[in-house]
């Protein structure tokens, strides 16, 4: 048996009182493609970082070709031949997609045009040895999310990685875009070169993997040949237990119409077309799911029905009644509640408490103030209320939310959408960065709110989350809606080709 | 010499010390840091060269040592900015009134009192025969045409060297560099320095080309002015030079119509470098309402490097 | 190899990776201590004292002598202490005002220049409007006041909403634009035609000066003061809109999503603060100078940063160091009778600032052992 490329042994790493990595051990081979499988927060990342120099390992080694290696810093790491391809992009948006490539480099101070055209030869030579494509002399902030991959992935080739990693690669890209990643792997691979996928995705494992090492809560489970296994004994092993997806299907047939959208033509911050004749509908009593890759008008789409943006042409009609103008206020008081993409960003307070991240959207309400003047008594017993029923675990009600867990930010944020009983709910990516079980919660809330007629439009791309919940699943692309389909006809390979903005028609040709 | 001619030499000579404070302006905010000082470190700047070349009599000692203090100030912001990850607006304004306070107290025992001499010209014969050309070039001084000489240099720097690349990177991305094996702090506590001992050279180069005695205060805001007019030029020194020649003109201009006998009285047009220095502003802003502004990106937030989020 | 056990620490980047092996120590970054602990403004005061005593002691004086001689000056008499609480009472007006901007993170360093046009709005009453009676001549000199500092607000204010201009340098060059007004209004139109040429409005009449506490300068502007603190002590406390206010301090992104229009915020906020500016230069006139003249304020928009600063936007706060900084200014006017400039205490300010910041962010640093 040849010696492994990168071995790790009794690697431990602690957050506070987090242990992100517990004793694990880890070899992968050069000329193999390894998939480390795991669910959101596993620790996967965190034992990748320390291979990559970004996070310090408080125990344990690492052998590099069978020599114990120090790696300190990324520089260390790029040194020993180490590169990462993060899952949000180490990329300078101003620079060109050649300069980021050779930032860093410590060669020739004066850079004439002359230095800047052999660069540009040497890059696209190289990146076309590897199938990669991309414009090497336009800002990065001009490239798609693929083409930024692709100048991330050359950038690890370009120092002279051999050992290279990648963070959830897939996640930003279409099915056909991740189809020709997974065709470059195979071409590094040839090359020799040592490749470790982190990813949470069992079908992409299956089919592009050697060898899968699985983590689950900070521990190593087990390495397995790819080809002697499946996707139940992955799962299995990846959650501990046997996956059942449990879905509630509905009790009542959907309600009238709550919302109609009709032909929304919304322009995004840099005049660009977000939304293009976007029409949609969500009734009562109705889960509708969004499928789609990100960037395709999902954040527009949310922010125009929640009031932050305006549109150019086009009508809503919530309740039978025109929506005339944006107003966050508006949608407030007509009953859209809003879970947003980022919850620390838009969604919470962090330097405040529990009782004022509460009060966001009622505040104004009489139940809460008279006169201008706030209920300071009644509020604090009110949240008081709402933390215990949602279950919200915090020190005290005055404890800063940002001290809170994910999951009971998350918590504390649909405490505060649902208890306002809404009448349509817009939750976009709402078990993003979730665990199982605080994921299993939230998919409840979403399922009881149903039951008692609200609309819910969900917006994930998880797709797996939207087969599981939705009523209908729509796909968006390009600005808008391209396909649809109801839950029991749903097909997974068929909306995969939606996302990637292959219509049917033109499927059936291929 | 006619007007328009006069009002050129005018604007170089008052465009000069904006230019240098608005290059070390540039300086600071490419490497990701607002340097609010300007006014403060002009002031210490002005008060260093004075009280040295008077006791001195030595042009360049004086100037060596108003590069020295701005630059030992310059370390202060950057030790609180860069290693601290204080509130740079608010280490900023300290900067300005420390400075003014600092150098009002120091320059009390030479105010008034005149320099021994002026910053030297370079008398270049062969131009000044030229019409309007030699007029301006031919009676420029050592400290203008290095300014000119900066503006290129810095331009050279940032967009055709590896060091500028570095720059760039670490005002848009710290992280980024970071992880490319680039030396952050090294690159914003050098920058840092650099630019304030620019705005110390900006404060000399108004003592000795400008008013050539010591006046508490003697800046009028001008270090405000090139705080602005760093915006106004996008971060660009080739722009900021004819930014500051501009703002020259119209902080010359007052006086000038003056001269020619106006009725507006003197104090409104004092007032046009101020008003004009907001209505530029507002039209930028109006104009780059819906594109990226060039601002680089990481612009007052301090870098820490192994962050759990 | 080093472990962790404070919550969110990082390692201190400036530290290279090689000197944890070679040093037994390291500096250790925790981002959750906000709170510095209460004796770091005490701290940084004495620290900066100590700075500007070496810079005291290169001039040649024993800076024993000049802080004895500042003390003495504006807490050692009962005059000094009147005084003292006269130059208190627009640092707290303008403090306030910052404070309420500063809650959002407007910054308005403008309060200069809208004391200013305060000062010359409320004179403005007086020359127009000469003959009213003691009542109506002060309300009428108080509104104009006030809205002249909002309007000056409000300039600094619609540029940042509206064009996305930064207010801070907005706000600075409208204190240039206010002083030049001030000193054409002084040496133009509204000269003292019996001032013997001095550039000076005329004096005020009795019923144009706001009452004084018995024959000291104190007069009823401490007041104003006091109540608008005590306003803003409700309002921040238990209002909406202080509720307001506090969600955009502490997330804009999430206040917008609450349907908070935060420009129209920014819009109030500044004109608040611009109007208290204003209240301070009407008072400063009435009920100080009794006339427009130049100089009307040694500064004092500049060092109400430092008292909104060191007070930490805290309406108690705010009255002791506004308290603290009047005895400053009074100090560095009574070191003058030694010859020192007044300049001295311009530059106290500016030390006991730069160590307020760094000692508000050098508790977060913890030095730990490398085990």
């Amino acid at each position: 048996m040849q010696d492994p490329s990168v071995e790790m042994r009794g690697i431990v790493k602690k957050f506070g009182s987090v242990t992100a990595s517990d004793q694990v051990d880890f070899s992968a081979n050069a000329g193999e493609i390894h998939a480390l499988l795991g669910e959101n927060g596993a620790g996967k990342s965190t034992v990748m970082s320390m291979l990559s120099g970004v996070y310090r390992a408080d125990e344990g080694e690492i052998l590099l070709h069978g020599q114990p290696a120090k790696i300190r810093s990324p520089k260390d790491a790029a040194v020993l031949g180490v590169g990462m391809v993060f899952q949000n992009f180490r990329l300078v948006q101003s620079l060109t997609a050649a300069e980021n490539i050779v930032l860093g480099e410590k060669s020739s101070f004066w850079r004439g045009s002359k230095w800047i055209k052999n660069k540009h030869r040497e890059i696209e030579a190289l990146a076309e040895q590897f199938g990669l494509k991309f414009p090497v002399d336009r800002p990065v902030w001009q490239l798609s999310v693929g083409e930024q991959q692709r100048v991330e992935i050359v950038k690890t080739l370009y120092r002279g990685a051999d050992i290279i990693i990648l963070d959830e690669p897939t996640s930003v890209l279409t099915p056909g875009e991740a189809e020709q990643l997974f065709a470059t792997l195979q071409v590094m691979k040839q090359a020799g070169k040592t490749v470790i996928m982190t990813t949470h995705k069992m079908k992409e494992v299956m089919a592009s993997s050697d060898r899968i090492s699985v983590m689950r809560k900070g521990k190593m489970i087990a390495t397995l040949a790819t080809a002697g296994t499946d996707e139940l004994e992955l799962a299995r092993l990846m959650v501990g237990r046997e996956v059942e997806i449990t879905r509630q299907e509905r009790e009542a047939a959907a309600g009238k119409p709550l919302l109609v959208v009709s032909n929304l033509e919304v322009t995004a911050d840099h005049g660009r077309k977000a939304l293009d004749g976007m029409s949609l509908q969500v009734c009562e009593g109705e889960i509708v799911g969004v499928a789609g890759v990100a960037g395709n008008g999902q954040k527009e789409l949310a922010e125009v029905l929640t009031g932050l943006r305006t549109w150019k042409n086009g009508d809503i009609i919530f309740e039978g009644e025109p929506v005339k103008s944006a107003s966050v206020r508006g949608a407030i008081d007509s009953g859209i509640s809003h879970v947003p993409e980022n919850r620390m960003k838009s969604g919470l307070a962090g330097r405040l408490g529990s009782v004022d991240n509460l009060l966001f959207k009622s505040y104004r309400s009489s139940d809460h103030s008279r006169f201008g003047f706030l209920k300071a008594a009644k509020n604090r017993s009110w949240s008081q209320e709402l933390v215990e029923r949602f279950n919200v675990k915090t020190p005290e009600l005055d404890t800063p939310v940002q001290q809170l867990s994910g999951g009971n930010q998350q918590k504390l944020l649909f405490a505060r959408e649902v208890s306002r009983q809404p009448k349509l709910m817009v939750a976009v990516h709402p078990t993003q960065g979730l665990d199982v079980g605080a994921a299993a919660g939230v998919h409840e809330l979403l399922m009881e709110l149903r039951s008692t007629g609200s609309g819910v439009l969900l917006i994930s791309e998880d797709l797996d989350e939207l087969l599981q919940l939705s009523d209908r699943i729509l796909v968006i692309y390009n600005g808008s809606i391209i396909g649809e389909s109801d839950h029991e006809h749903a097909d997974r390979e068929q909306i995969g080709l939606l996302m990637a903005g292959i219509r049917n028609k033109e499927a059936s040709a291929i | 010499m006619d007007f328009t001619t006069q009002l050129l030499i005018a604007a170089i000579s008052a465009g000069t010390p904006l230019l240098l404070a608005t290059l070390g302006g540039i300086l600071n905010e490419r490497a990701g840091i607002i340097q609010l000082g300007a006014e403060g470190l002009m002031l210490m700047g002005a008060v260093t060269t004075c009280i040295v070349y008077i006791r001195s009599e030595n042009l360049l000692l004086a100037l060596l040592a108003a590069i020295a203090v701005t630059a030992v100030l310059g370390l202060v912001h950057a030790f609180l900015c860069v290693t601290l990850r204080a509130n740079q607006t608010m280490s900023g304004l300290a900067m300005t009134l420390f400075g003014s306070g600092l150098s009002a107290y120091l320059g009390k025992s030479i105010s008034g009192i005149p320099l021994p001499g002026t910053s030297p010209k370079l008398d270049l014969g062969w131009v000044k025969g030229i019409p309007v050309v030699g007029d301006i070039f031919g009676r420029m001084d050592s400290l203008t045409w290095f300014s000119l000489l900066l503006v290129l240099v810095l331009h050279l720097l940032i967009h055709r060297t590896s060091w500028g690349l570095h720059l760039r990177a670490v005002g848009d991305s710290p992280a980024t560099a970071d992880v490319m094996g680039i030396r952050v702090q090294l690159i914003r506590y050098s920058c840092i320095t650099a630019g304030t001992a620019l705005m110390g050279l900006a404060g000399a180069d108004m003592v000795l080309a400008y008013a050539p005695t010591w006046n508490e205060g003697l800046t009028a805001g001008r270090g405000w002015i090139a705080v602005g007019l760093v915006i106004f030029a996008r971060w660009n020194p080739l722009r900021a030079l004819f930014c500051a020649y501009f703002f020259g003109a119209l902080d010359s201009l007052g006086f000038r119509i003056q001269l020619l006998g106006s009725v507006v009285p003197p104090y409104f047009l004092k007032m046009i470098p101020y008003v004009v220095t907001i209505l530029v502003l507002m039209y930028l802003g109006y104009r780059n309402r819906n594109k990226p502004s060039g601002t680089p990106e990481s612009l007052g937030t301090p870098y820490i490097r192994e962050q759990r989020f | 190899m080093s472990s962790k056990n404070a919550s969110d620490a990082v390692l201190l980047n400036s530290v290279p990776a090689k000197s944890a092996k070679r040093f037994p120590m390291r500096l250790e970054y925790d981002a959750s201590r906000t709170r510095s602990p209460w004796w770091s403004p005490i701290l940084s005061i004495i620290l900066a004292l100590l700075l500007c005593a070496v810079f005291i002691a290169a001039n040649g004086m024993s800076p024993v002598t000049v802080y004895d001689k500042m003390f003495r000056g504006a807490f050692g008499t009962a005059y000094g202490i009147t005084e003292t609480m006269v130059k208190a009472i627009p640092l707290l007006l303008c403090g306030l005002g910052i404070a309420v901007a500063y809650r959002i993170s407007v910054w308005n360093i403008g309060a200069e220049g809208q004391l200013t046009v305060g000062a010359m709005a409320a004179t403005a009453v007086t020359i127009y409007f000469p003959g009213l009676s003691s009542f109506w001549s002060i309300a009428l000199m108080l509104v104009f006041g006030t809205a002249a500092g909002a309007l000056w607000g409000l300039m600094t204010a619609i540029p940042r909403t509206h064009f996305g201009v930064n207010e801070l340098i907005t706000s600075l060059m409208l204190n240039y634009v206010a002083l030049l007004a001030l000193d054409y209004v002084v040496f133009g139109p509204w000269k003292d035609p019996k001032g013997f040429n001095f550039p000076g409005s005329p004096m005020f009449t009795a019923a144009q000066s706001l009452p004084v506490l018995g024959t000291t300068r104190l007069h009823i502007g401490l007041v104003f003061g006091l109540v608008a603190v005590a306003i803003y002590y409700l309002m921040i406390r238990f209002t909406r809109w202080g509720y307001e206010l506090r969600l955009i301090g502490a997330n804009p992104t999430a206040a917008r999503y609450a349907g908070i229009h935060i420009k129209k915020h920014i819009i109030i906020v500044m004109l608040i603060s611009g109007g208290l500016a204003g209240i301070a230069g009407m008072a400063e006139v009435s009920g100080v100078t009794h006339k427009l003249m130049q100089g009307i304020s040694p500064g004092y928009g500049y060092t109400a940063i430092i008292v909104a600063w060191l007070a930490k936007l805290n309406p108690l706060g705010l009255i002791v160091t506004s308290v603290l900084f009047g005895g400053l200014i009074v100090g560095g006017y009574s070191v003058q009778t030694i010859g020192l400039p007044s300049s001295i205490s311009e530059m106290l300010q500016g030390a006991i600032l730069f160590f307020l910041i760094a000692g508000e962010m050098i508790h977060r640093f913890r030095i730990r052992r490398n085990a």
